[in-house]
């Protein structure tokens, strides 16, 4: 895969296709750092960094369930984040469309919504400024108005120079995409536009034609 | 003077105090520095060789307005402080009151506090205990207490022991909670070194819909030892408790807990959730992955839960 920034990249792919181990493969978590093969950020090897290191060259996660913190305010959570820039937090508040006033002083525990606690992880990103985000199925059980705010994100991200690349099974996030990888059973099959891997997925992969087997799979020469 | 002013730069409440609204004890050792009441609160003061008697009683339907401010400071050598505390909201009485115990000093201090607290039928009070400590761990403290709470009143306390170290914490609390009662106590307190936190926390639910939630947040580190017991009880219909236990380990330390739960009739219910161990490694991650080093992280977290 080849990520450059300030566009957005979509990965897709059936349930299980390992979607979210490259997420957490990129990231360097814990579990997922034996591998073949390498990463590299401006032609560096990162393989060998830890999240933290990782995180500090710009590269960055947004789970699809992301952790709840007993007893730790918003404002604070955000402000990890933020590089000391207090002006970053109630913007990006703003921008994924909850009130400052409101939610500053929340804590990021069980009281959030699912809804509310995928905005406040999106403010979290945007206060990072990453170069390389990989948001990690952003739509998932939000409502209508989240998933415009997940849209418009992902479009200030990229006005900013930051690689994204979303996880998703939605069409809707994938056409606004630039480019799609599609994985199946750790591997890539295709990688094309948006658009036609959107086609491609929902003809062959939304209802498996192959039971996960992706040998001969390959639709384009990669 | 300068005791009472050194009492008042720990606590941080100089400008506080004062003013002819605000009720207010400063205690040193076994000498009260200063006491000061308002219209509806009595207070009765008896200085002992070790201590000091306190007698407080607000009357019936008083409502004080401003907080109370209570100061108990241990600011000479080796020094062992016992305050018996006996407070008294008559009926319908509220009052907030904010204690400071502080002990500065490097050198070994013991500070034993034996409260009697009785909350009339319904009387609401809140009371917020914070301790500062040297960094040394000399200090040994005993908040002890037995609450009774009357008929449709309101008790709520918090302990704070977050700033210095701890050296050595015993809270050991009774609460007897009466009909259509409701309490709570949460204790927020962080070791290092070799210090150790005991906490006893029981409440009898007695009568009918009365509700108790006992809640624990600790963060052990280092060496630190803390052994966390909650017991409720509820013996009347509607009674409602739930204990509430967090104890973050980090390092070669040891962290217990026992919630004990005993329900005795069969329209009261009482729940318990206790989480042990090390930060979660998740959370931990989360922060990282914006930044954070694994140590900021942690920290950041533990500050969470004791906040």
């Amino acid at each position: 895969m080849e990520i450059v920034a300030g566009k957005i990249y979509a990965l897709v792919g059936p349930n299980g296709a390992g979607k979210s181990t490259l997420a957490y493969v990129l990231m360097g978590l814990d579990g997922y750092r034996e591998i073949t093969g390498d990463i590299k950020l401006d032609g560096k090897s990162i393989k060998k960094l830890s999240v933290s290191q990782r995180a500090k060259l710009g590269l960055t996660l947004a789970w699809q369930e992301p952790a709840r913190f007993q007893g730790l305010r918003v404002e604070d959570f955000l402000r990890a984040s933020s590089d000391k820039d207090e002006t970053r937090i109630a913007e990006a508040l703003e921008m994924v469309g909850l009130k400052p006033e409101k939610y500053l002083g929340r804590a990021v525990d069980k009281t959030l919504s699912g809804g509310e606690r995928k905005r406040i992880e999106l403010a979290s990103i945007i206060c990072m400024r990453p170069r390389v985000v990989v948001l990690d199925e952003p739509d998932s059980g939000v409502d209508v108005e989240a998933l415009k705010k997940v849209f418009e994100v992902m479009e200030h991200l990229k006005r900013q120079g930051t690689a994204v690349i979303v996880i998703t099974h939605s069409m809707q996030i994938l056409r606004k995409t630039e480019r799609a990888f599609l994985l199946c059973e750790g591997k890539i099959i295709d990688e094309s536009g948006g658009e036609d891997v959107a086609e491609y997925f929902r003809k062959r992969c939304l209802v498996c034609q192959h039971k996960n087997k992706p040998e001969g799979e390959r639709r384009t020469n990669i | 003077m300068k005791e009472m002013n050194e009492l008042l730069r720990l606590a941080e409440i100089e400008g506080v105090i004062g003013d002819s609204q605000t009720a207010s004890l400063f205690i040193d050792n076994n000498k009260v520095l200063s006491s000061s009441g308002v219209e509806g609160l009595e207070l009765k003061l008896k200085e002992q060789k070790d201590g000091v008697d306190i007698s407080v009683r607000v009357l019936p339907g008083v409502v004080i307005r401003k907080p109370v401010h209570f100061c108990f400071g241990i600011l000479h050598k080796s020094r062992v402080q016992k305050i018996n505390m006996d407070i008294t909201l008559e009926k319908g009485a509220v009052m907030n009151v904010f204690s400071h115990c502080i002990f500065p000093k490097k050198d070994p201090s013991r500070h034993l506090m034996e409260g009697k607290i009785n909350i009339k039928e319904g009387a609401t009070f809140r009371y917020f205990e914070k301790h500062i400590h040297s960094e040394t761990g000399s200090s040994k403290v005993y908040p002890h207490a037995k609450v009774k709470i009357g008929k449709g009143a309101r008790f709520k306390t918090d302990f704070e022991l977050i700033g210095g170290r701890v050296g050595l914490i015993d809270i050991d609390y009774d609460l007897y909670c009466d009909a259509d009662s409701s309490s709570e106590f949460l204790s927020k307190i962080s070791g290092r070194g070799r210090d150790i936190i005991n906490v006893r926390e029981r409440a009898i639910l007695s009568g009918e819909n009365a509700k108790a939630v006992l809640r624990s947040r600790i963060a052990a580190r280092d060496e630190t030892k803390a052994e966390v017991l909650n017991k409720i009880t509820a013996k009347a219909a509607g009674s409602f408790g739930h204990v509430d236990c967090t104890e973050i380990l980090q390092g070669r330390g040891k962290v217990k807990a026992y919630p004990e739960v005993e329900v005795l009739h069969p329209l009261a219910r009482v729940t318990h959730e206790a989480s042990l161990g090390g930060v979660d490694n998740r959370q931990l991650e989360t922060l990282m992955a914006r930044g954070l080093s694994n140590l900021e992280a942690e920290e950041l977290i533990i500050r969470g839960i004791l906040s």
